[in-house]
């Protein structure tokens, strides 16, 4: 009796989650696979079935080949710019996690990581601006000439770049710090004893150790690279209002087709392409992880 | 490292003065790397709020100043009575508390009843929610936008809320918390003291989540504050825009001036700047534990 009314109320009680959980995720993500495969123009009634024949479009469409190499350099850049930097600040507050300022420098690190995107990426696109902007200014103390950062098409791929990684760098740094802080004291006491030094210890022990760690943080930051969109929107427009050069990243070609082209299952299949990008790194990690735990 | 009190340690550092200075004097360099580093990430921010009180001006000097030569509050005056930016602000602070409320609600009880209910069909569920969760938002929010269309709900606080009802990490996390710290036998005495399931959910589980779902709340919020491309695809007038597409789009005007758009954005960023330094811990905690899925 007690069982079955236990089981009743498990029942009923997950029901709702599930019925949300179903409507507004598992419902869309089989919209967009099934979209994938037909032909849609959001105003008429019939969605003929088109096969593959939208994958085979995008193959050759240069609009969103553009824009899955742009996301792609932004993605890698923002994972080699972020995961050096990010180790090697951790392994730094981590040794002066007595230290009073440990709070600050943690504070200091995360906060653009939480702050609203918007209104950090204007702080950045004045910084980039080429007439009134810091940087600039800076540049022409040292002697170098001063650049178009937003309109080059290569220097506002590294604008992005600089943004997202100043944003995804406390991300990483704390999840490198609670890395450190769960490693092994022993070892690196016997390493000391054996006479190495900090810098010793740190290149031939933590790094090796906190490999599963890279590897997830690695792959976090470049899922979120391959979805970036804010940060391309806000930098594109320069501050008067004049049109500017915007970076086509692959989500901004999404919504265009849907929104603007009015084809829709052509985009679902840009998300499917997204969706086997992040499934493969996934995966990728998860293939490492497990070779790791056998050897 | 200098952490961990060993007898080694003790001896070195004590016993050889000059090896002493030498740790002193590392630390030091680290502690004025780390501080230079520390001002560098807030540099921008720094540039954002002096920015907010410069006159026109003086935004137009070359070289750029950081700290405005004679502060006015004009940006801040003329921002708020030309655009709805306190609108803006309060309709993403009730989408954001409606959104950790519906999180942390959903992912209390799933990942009560995941985590302590055990039945194969249930594990199939939690598999699902689990291989769903790596999926981004961008895949699937365009059927999604179709959905909110068909409800009639698009341009409103009810169609936003649509895609932030639920959080795949919340459930698992809690489910981790639930299987962890809450022992069966707990659960076990109060069902036979007569205590009914309801009663054991809100007395016995709730108050021992406290702790993660704390960190998951302010989690959601700050996911559903700082939400761009959703908001931007499902608003459609001034009036029901998030602040963060707000600001995106009022930035495109053509008489807007850096001035006032950082007066907006540091009206937009001292509230969240505030609550972030308050809520560091629950926060970090929360990220933190993304970090630990393993």
């Amino acid at each position: 009796m007690l069982e079955r009314k236990k089981w009743i109320f498990a029942t009923l009680a997950l029901l709702p989650t599930l019925a949300i959980y179903a409507a507004v995720r598992l419902y869309p993500i089989g919209e967009t696979l099934r979209l994938s495969l037909h032909r849609w123009n959001i105003l008429s009634k019939n969605k003929p079935f088109v096969g593959l024949d939208n994958f085979r479009e995008l193959i050759g469409d240069p609009l969103f080949r553009e824009a899955l190499l742009n996301t792609t350099i932004i993605a890698f850049g923002v994972v080699i710019v972020t995961i050096p930097t990010a180790l090697f600040l951790a392994a730094l507050i981590y040794h002066r996690t007595q230290s009073r300022l440990a709070g600050f420098y943690e504070t200091a690190v995360f906060l653009p990581h939480v702050v609203s995107l918007v209104p950090a990426a204007m702080a950045w696109k004045w910084i980039f601006d080429a007439r009134l902007g810091p940087l600039n200014a800076v540049l022409g103390w040292l002697g170098v000439e001063p650049r178009a950062w937003l309109f080059d098409p290569t220097l506002s791929l590294v604008c992005i770049i600089v943004l997202c990684s100043w944003q995804a760098l406390g991300y990483g740094v704390l999840i490198y710090l609670v890395g450190f802080k769960n490693l092994p004291q022993s070892l690196y006491e016997a390493a000391r004893l054996d006479g190495a030094s900090g810098l010793q210890s740190f290149w031939y022990l933590s790094i090796p150790l906190l490999k599963p760690i890279t590897l997830y943080v690695s792959v976090v930051t470049l899922v979120s690279g391959f979805n970036i969109y804010a940060q391309a929107f806000v930098l594109a427009s320069d501050s008067q209002g004049a049109p500017g050069r915007q970076v086509r990243v692959l989500v901004l070609d999404m919504l265009e087709n849907s929104f603007r082209n009015y084809r829709v299952g052509y985009a679902a299949s840009e998300a499917v392409v997204l969706l086997v990008i992040v499934l493969v790194l996934t995966l990728i990690q998860f293939t490492v992880l497990r070779e790791k735990g056998r050897t | 490292m200098t952490s961990a009190p060993n007898p080694a340690a003790y001896d070195e550092t004590v016993g050889d003065p000059r090896h002493r200075l030498k740790v002193l004097l590392t630390n030091i360099a680290i502690d004025a790397f780390l501080i230079a580093f520390s001002l560098a990430m807030l540099l921008p921010l720094v540039f954002l709020v002096g920015n907010a009180f410069k006159t026109p001006q003086e935004l137009l000097l070359w070289p750029p100043t950081v700290v405005p030569q004679s502060p006015t509050l004009d940006n801040f005056t003329s921002v708020l009575s030309d655009t709805p930016l306190l609108t803006w602000i309060w309709n993403s602070f009730s989408f954001a508390c409606l959104s950790t409320l519906s999180i942390t609600a959903t992912s209390a009880i799933a990942g009560y009843i995941l985590g302590k209910f055990p039945s194969k069909a249930l594990n199939v569920v939690f598999g699902i929610i689990l291989a769903t969760a790596i999926i981004p938002f961008e895949v699937y929010m365009i059927p999604l936008y179709f959905q909110v269309k068909a409800l009639g709900a698009l341009d409103s606080l009810w169609g936003l809320l649509v895609g932030y009802l639920v959080m795949s990490f919340g459930i698992f996390l809690i489910r981790q918390n639930v299987i962890h710290s809450i022992p069966d036998e707990l659960l076990e005495a109060a069902r036979i003291d007569g205590a009914g399931e309801f009663w054991v959910f809100f007395y016995i589980v709730l108050p021992l989540l406290r702790g993660p779902l704390a960190a998951l709340g302010v989690l959601a919020f700050f996911q559903a504050w700082t939400a761009f491309t959703w908001p931007l695809i499902v608003t459609s007038t001034k009036t029901s825009y998030t602040i963060e597409v707000g600001l995106a789009l009022f930035q495109t005007g053509f008489t807007v001036d850096v001035g006032r758009l950082s007066a907006a954005s540091s009206i937009v960023l001292i509230p969240s700047i505030t609550l972030f330094v308050f809520l560091r811990r629950h926060f970090v905690q929360g990220v933190a534990s993304t970090g630990l899925k393993d």
